[in-house]
């Protein structure tokens, strides 16, 4: 407790909130977590000055990796600017006194809710996922004690019936976030509820990546460099999943899609999720439909879809 | 030849009360074992520690598997045990809904074993769903439906389809007709026999109901207060009874 910076420290708060007790509990817990790549480490959760569910897994594991030295981005749903992020961020800055950023390259630490950025992660940082609901098997076994028991003997036939189920239903794979994988050919794991395009860049990945589930007290890891593979039929493999058209805002192709109601005939337009990603296209002179300055008529009239089902997989 | 499976000594004890004391039986391959008695009389207990599901006071439960050679069931680890229940064995509860997924669809239900030994072609489960729901005389056009909606009769073959997917060796059964009407319970009889006779299954199968031994059963075992009273051919301990109470047994047989 001596080795912090006084200068870091609010005159209200320990810096970054939480007593150092506790986070020294959570970096246990997170180093077991590290240890053994998507195991559910349980933790002792602690109140947070937020409600379940708005993120106080994740806002616990920032709060224990936080330094003075950190930069941090909080996204939701791939944003800077939701009321979720802004009021983490926020936090943050009034509690551990941090430099906050949207650029996700300069952030040694990023929390995120529901997306993974589009621009590449690159070695040091830290990704950090809100959970809502740890357990990939929650909804098949309701049983924790049983859930628990398949984990460790590596029971996962049950996360196949759920893929059966959905070919069986849909005809096709209809799970489209919170997509179970399986880390290191070991532990089965909900990787929160990214979309499944996300998937792909969880394996591999030079980033650290900390699961938080407040209100769930649990805590799961994936390690920089580590083997993440979706789960899938050899008959019908993972696909990624996003909006088949491009950014209205910046016409990039390869990022994935929020689709958003603008008008009530139900006009809709498609823009990039990640706003630090489409910001930074749009500065760099790419531009959509939607604000290309050589064709003024496009302003206030964005692209408009009357063809129903718009997914498509790349 | 030799036994399949056998169990020597096994006792369980509630406290004073006592489940079943030192009974001992032996299975040999396409062999059917009704055990019979009434309420109370330790039946489900000593099922259940013929299953391992669980652990008696004394006594070893010996089964010759193909995957794991002579084994001694209560010495398995628990990874094991559950990998063999899964897989060499089947459990049909008395109650289809403790042995079925009832949110999961009938397609669902029957593959679940397969992909829990390792199977990840969708088509190959599918197609084995379809053939195991024509021979316990489903409707295949309802494989996608839950089991929630099926009548009780219905759910139960499912059930059994559900067990024997995976090609067991051994079944464990439980009352499979009880609750069921009568009608029902006759044509379960049938596919039962039918469906031992084709795979030569082995099974123990306990049951209150007389007519179910005397139509599936090879031996028989009579239990009264945890003890194993009388035990032989079950057409002989039907028609020559010899101890007091299987006679009482035998005799409360209802004619119409």
């Amino acid at each position: 407790m001596t080795s912090i910076n006084p200068n870091s420290m609010t005159d209200d708060y320990n810096f970054a909130y939480l007593d150092e007790q506790t986070k020294r509990m959570i970096r246990r817990g997170l180093l077991k977590a590290i240890a053994i790549p998507g195991y559910q480490v349980p933790f002792a959760s602690r109140e947070m000055p937020m409600p379940y569910g708005w993120g106080t897994g994740g806002v616990q594991v920032t709060s224990a990796c936080l330094t003075p030295d950190d930069t941090i981005k909080v996204i939701d749903q791939g944003a800077d600017d939701t009321t979720n992020a802004v009021s983490i961020r926020q936090f943050f800055e009034k509690t551990a006194l941090v430099n906050t950023t949207t650029d996700t390259e300069a952030a040694s630490l990023i929390q995120t809710r529901h997306r993974i950025p589009e621009h590449d992660l690159s070695e040091g940082q830290i990704l950090v996922y809100q959970v809502p609901i740890p357990e990939p098997l929650r909804f098949l076994e309701p049983r924790e004690r049983e859930t628990r028991k398949m984990h460790a003997l590596s029971e996962y036939g049950l996360m196949h019936v759920k893929l059966y189920e959905d070919i069986a239903h849909h005809g096709h794979i209809a799970t489209s976030y919170a997509y179970p994988v399986k880390v290191e050919e070991r532990y089965v794991m909900d990787p929160s509820p990214i979309p499944k395009f996300d998937n792909p860049k969880m394996a591999n990945c030079p980033a650290l990546q900390l699961f938080g589930a407040g209100r769930e007290q649990r805590l799961y890891a994936i390690p920089p460099y580590c083997n993440v593979v979706s789960l899938d039929f050899e008959d019908y493999p993972f696909t990624r999943l996003k909006a088949d058209t491009i950014c209205a805002l910046c016409a990039a192709n390869d990022s994935y899609l929020d689709e958003v109601i603008i008008d009530d005939s139900g006009t809709r337009m498609y823009v990039c999720s990640d706003t630090h990603y489409c910001e930074d296209r749009q500065s760099k002179g790419h531009t959509g439909t939607a604000n290309s300055l050589d064709d003024p008529d496009n302003v206030d009239r964005p692209i408009s879809n009357k063809g129903g089902d718009n997914a498509a997989s790349v | 030849m030799q036994p399949l499976f056998e169990a020597r000594g096994i006792s369980k004890s509630y406290g004073s009360i006592i489940g079943c004391s030192d009974v001992n039986l032996t299975l040999y391959p396409g062999e059917v074992i009704g055990i019979v008695g009434e309420s109370g009389s330790g039946k489900s207990t000593l099922l259940n520690c013929l299953s391992a599901q669980i652990i008696p006071d004394n006594g070893e439960v010996l089964f010759r598997s193909p995957s794991h050679g002579d084994v001694n069931i209560l010495q398995l680890t628990e990874a094991n045990q559950r990998y063999l229940a899964r897989t060499e064995w089947a459990y049909v509860h008395q109650n289809p809904r403790d042995g079925l997924r009832m949110s999961v669809s009938a397609g669902g239900n029957i593959g679940e074993r397969l992909m829990n030994i390792g199977n990840r072609h969708y088509g190959n489960i599918r197609d084995t769903a379809e053939d195991w729901m024509e021979r316990v005389e489903l409707n295949v056009g309802r494989i996608d439906h839950r089991p929630s909606t099926f009548s009780g009769g219905m759910q139960q073959r499912l059930q059994i389809a559900r067990n024997l997917v995976t090609g067991p060796r051994l079944i464990f059964m439980d009352e499979p007709t009880g609750g069921l009407d009568v009608s029902v319970q006759a044509r379960l009889l049938d596919l039962l026999r039918s469906l031992v006779q084709k795979l030569s299954l082995s099974v123990i199968i306990v049951t209150h109901d007389l007519a179910v031994v005397r139509m599936l059963a090879d031996k028989m075992v009579v239990m009264q207060r945890g003890n194993v009273v009388e035990t032989g051919l079950a057409d002989q301990v039907l028609d020559d009874p010899q101890h007091p109470y299987t006679q009482l047994l035998v005799s409360s047989i209802l004619r119409v």
